[in-house]
């Protein structure tokens, strides 16, 4: 591989890369995909109990079943030893039209084979607002209210929190930066700790937001309303996200920055006389992106699978509360789809993550193929 | 030893560590009261609930709240025969008693029930008793009467008739003194319950004790099965501590030794325990614990099980693998291989002690995590079955919709609590955090 013409050199190598990060790309694929299958796999055994829900379903079929036959006045007449007749014939269809005749091992290959081709099949007990009983639309139904809500809060904290820090680790020492290290153990609560008591001076207190939900009831005509009655109810629980995350947050960038200001070539920059954006620009912030795009990231996956115990204390129907019901009805599929739907946008943040990495980091780019 | 004895005289330098540390130690000595104080069966006991509550009110708040917001709400007060001069006069077969059960009432609001206990002993048939109540101004209001069986309660709160003719509920209008029905006013005074029974038998024993509950209870308050917060709120304090602190020592330590481990084997292990995390931050804690409690139990311990087991491959493993890569080749791991140490030896002695002093800050800021994620399973119902934890009172509260019905004492009592815990160890984390890892302190 040795061309006289330098050019062409420059080709190879830029090939090279190219080849480098491709092979490193469909391995990194196929071990998220491993890791993503194993995941789901454990989670449909835990589950099912490891099998034991069956069981559970098999007796609520039973039962569900043997009342519908003793109310059902057309078999009144019907003599008793019939009408266990037909309440086993109906029962074992009932197994059958669930699969759960099958050894619990044979059916959880195939929920995985299912999982892995994202059909997530028929819910059991659960259906979505409008009668689905699709796990998708079940999913999907939810989904919005959960990007909404933690989406709001997260860019928030995220956005501002950068910002703060960057300012503050300008600032070092400065009394915002001291009142920010003071308010930080703030944050050792979760979102819902606050949430208890924003509801309890806002809503009850001083009643000027409502409690929970998502819109009024009934829900208002025009567009316009509907929108402006989703936001009111959108504050309390966006200003708990935000105020329980926002000082750590903040914080820790602070830290963050402030260590990477004080590295040799920010001080030499700093030395050349450079202007202060500049630096920030340039020396600070570029060499950080990597660290800074991770997180982002890392924040839109906890996006995702929204936060059940939030949108159980404000009543938010999201997907939090979603997987919450799932579970106390035992409805294995949607608990099932959920984590799925989760598992691979994981794995798909991360794939990009590893693309933006490649990019963003030439070390990375160089030591990719090894 | 001499570097923590360095640290720990840094620490005083920190008003946020002083303070953390007070709030730790007035959790402690908390805990260690209650423990004493309280033992574990009898706490069990007083949160079944049950009828060892049958004298105090329902959903009472605190005395001291009260009047520090300047009320005068009533206490409970418990009247029992024992002090109450009793006439008797014998018949044949029998005796006919009278139990006059004297009180004052001073306040200016209404009791929030009353009832009547009796128990019999002796005597070969029931008891019958009638009750009149009187008031200061000497009105005389009948009760009615019935028969006793041998532990009978009278819930004279509860009588229908007596509502239609009061036109009030009794315990208010027992009390109105004749006052407006639309805007009762409390008639002040020494109030009487007279109880006539009629016991048969000679060593017949009547014993009576008239309830008039306050509005007001203890420290803490009650809640609806009229269990005195109290219990709960101390119980919490040691179950919260012991939670946080074993899980935030299980995973820790065990995410430790599994990421050095892995560093120093390197190869086919470190890829195993790098794959396994992965595996292990797809699967979502919360939901898990969730699963785990709906299907299997709900045990406290149970719970501490999980949280440990699905820690031990927690994301921690790659920022103590991160740090513990640069000491793997450090000269004086080096100089053990060489003198002969073992690969235990060299993981547990020489790199784990290493990053220790790193590794305490995001111990103690941990614990707090852990006594939330306890508080938000009890929150969302899954809380342990039989010990009282703040989390259950908050769950509780939630059901009975404490704050729709205006009692804040019932969530904030158990919330401050755990606020104060969180504060505590976070407020000495971060300033254990900047002693240890110098570089956040120098600019």
């Amino acid at each position: 591989m040795t061309s006289p013409l330098p050019p062409s050199a420059n080709r190879f190598g830029w090939l090279r890369d190219l080849r480098r990060i491709a092979f490193f790309m469909s391995k990194r694929l196929l071990a998220l995909f491993v890791t993503v299958m194993i995941g789901v796999y454990l989670t449909i055994v835990i589950a099912n109990m490891g099998g034991q829900v069956d069981e559970l379903r098999e007796l609520q079929i039973r039962s569900t079943i043997s009342e519908q036959v003793r109310a059902d006045p057309a078999f009144m007449q019907m003599p008793s030893e019939e009408r266990s007749e037909l309440i086993e014939t109906q029962v074992l269809m009932e197994v059958q039209r669930r699969n759960l005749d099958q050894p619990f091992f044979v059916r959880s290959i195939d929920y995985l084979r299912q999982a892995a081709q994202l059909d997530l099949g028929r819910a059991e007990e659960m259906h979505s607002d409008t009668g689905a009983r699709e796990v998708y639309d079940i999913i999907v139904e939810r989904l919005p209210a959960t990007l909404l809500l933690f989406g709001t809060a997260n860019l928030l904290v995220f956005f501002v929190s950068v910002y703060a820090a960057l300012y503050l680790s300008r600032r070092y020492g400065s009394r915002a930066d001291r009142a920010v290290i003071a308010l930080a153990p703030s944050s050792a609560a979760p979102a819902w700790f606050y949430g208890i008591f924003l509801i309890l001076f806002f809503a009850f207190l001083a009643p000027v937001l409502p409690p929970g939900g998502m819109v009024d009831i009934p829900p208002p005509d025009s567009r316009w309303e509907y929108g402006l009655s989703v936001m009111r109810h959108m504050v309390l629980p966006v200003t708990a996200m935000f105020f329980s995350s926002i000082f750590i947050s903040i914080y820790s960038w602070r830290t963050f920055f402030l260590i990477h200001s004080s590295e040799d070539y920010v001080e030499m920059a700093r030395a050349k006389g450079l202007p202060a954006s500049l630096i920030q620009g340039r020396y600070i912030l570029r060499p950080t992106l990597s660290p800074i795009i991770t997180s982002f990231a890392l924040m839109l996956i906890g996006l995702w699978s929204g936060s059940i115990i939030l949108e159980q204390v404000f009543n938010w129907p999201g997907l939090g509360s979603l997987l919450f019901q799932a579970i106390g009805y035992r409805d294995t599929p949607v608990i099932i789809g959920s984590v799925v739907v989760f598992a691979y946008l994981l794995a798909v943040t991360v794939f990009m993550l590893d693309i933006l990495y490649a990019i963003l980091d030439p070390r990375v780019r160089i030591e990719g193929g090894s | 030893m001499n570097r923590w004895l360095s640290a720990m005289q840094e620490l005083r330098r920190y008003p946020s560590a002083i303070g953390g540390l007070a709030i730790i130690l007035f959790l402690i000595l908390l805990a260690v009261y209650t423990v004493v104080t309280i033992p574990y069966g009898e706490a069990l006991d007083k949160w079944r609930g049950g009828d060892m509550w049958r004298s105090t009110p329902v959903n009472a708040g605190p005395v001291w709240l009260d009047r520090v917001m300047g009320g005068d709400k009533p206490r409970t007060r418990i009247i029992h025969s024992d002090d109450a001069q009793i006439e008797e006069a014998a018949f044949e077969g029998g005796r006919q008693v009278r139990i006059p059960l004297v009180f004052d009432y001073d306040n200016s609001e209404f009791p929030s029930e009353i009832n009547l206990f009796l128990s019999t002993s002796g005597g070969d048939r029931e008891a019958f008793i009638r009750l009149n109540w009187h008031t200061p101004s000497g009105e005389v209001i009948p009760l009615g009467g019935q028969r006793v069986a041998r532990s009978d309660r009278v819930s004279i709160s509860q009588n229908p008739a007596l509502e239609g003719r009061l036109g009030m509920v009794p315990h208010v209008g027992l009390f109105a003194g004749g006052s407006e029905p639309g805007n009762p006013q409390v008639a002040q005074g020494q109030y009487r319950l007279t109880v006539d029974a009629i016991v048969f038998g000679d060593d017949a024993k009547l014993d009576t004790e008239l309830v008039v509950y306050g509005r007001v209870h203890g420290l803490a308050g009650s809640d609806f099965q009229r269990r005195d917060l109290m219990v709960a709120l101390m119980w919490g304090t040691p179950v919260a501590l012991a939670f946080g602190l074993l899980a935030a020592v299980g995973t820790t330590i065990t995410t430790l030794i599994i990421a050095a481990t892995g560093v120093w084997f390197g190869g086919l292990v470190d890829a195993t325990i790098q794959r396994l995390t992965e595996v292990n931050i797809i699967l979502p804690l919360l939901p898990i614990l969730v699963m785990v409690g709906t299907l299997y139990s709900t045990s406290i311990w149970l719970m501490l099980g999980v949280v440990i087991l699905l820690g031990i491959f927690s994301a921690g493993i790659k920022t103590y693998r991160a740090m513990l890569l640069p000491i793997k080749h450090s000269p004086y791991i080096e100089a053990a291989q060489a003198y002969g140490a073992g690969n235990t030896r060299i993981i547990m002695r020489y790199m784990i002690p290493r990053i220790l002093p790193v590794l305490i800050p995001t111990f103690v800021t941990l614990i707090p995590t852990f006594v939330f994620l306890e508080a938000s399973l009890a929150v969302l119902g899954l809380g342990d079955p039989v010990l009282p934890t703040w989390g259950k009172v908050l769950n509780d509260a939630q059901t009975q919709s404490a704050l729709y019905n205006g009692f804040y004492y019932w969530v904030v009592s158990p919330a401050v609590l755990l606020m104060l815990t969180g504060l505590g160890f976070a407020m000495l984390g971060f300033a254990l955090d900047r002693v240890f890892n110098p570089r956040l302190r120098t600019q």
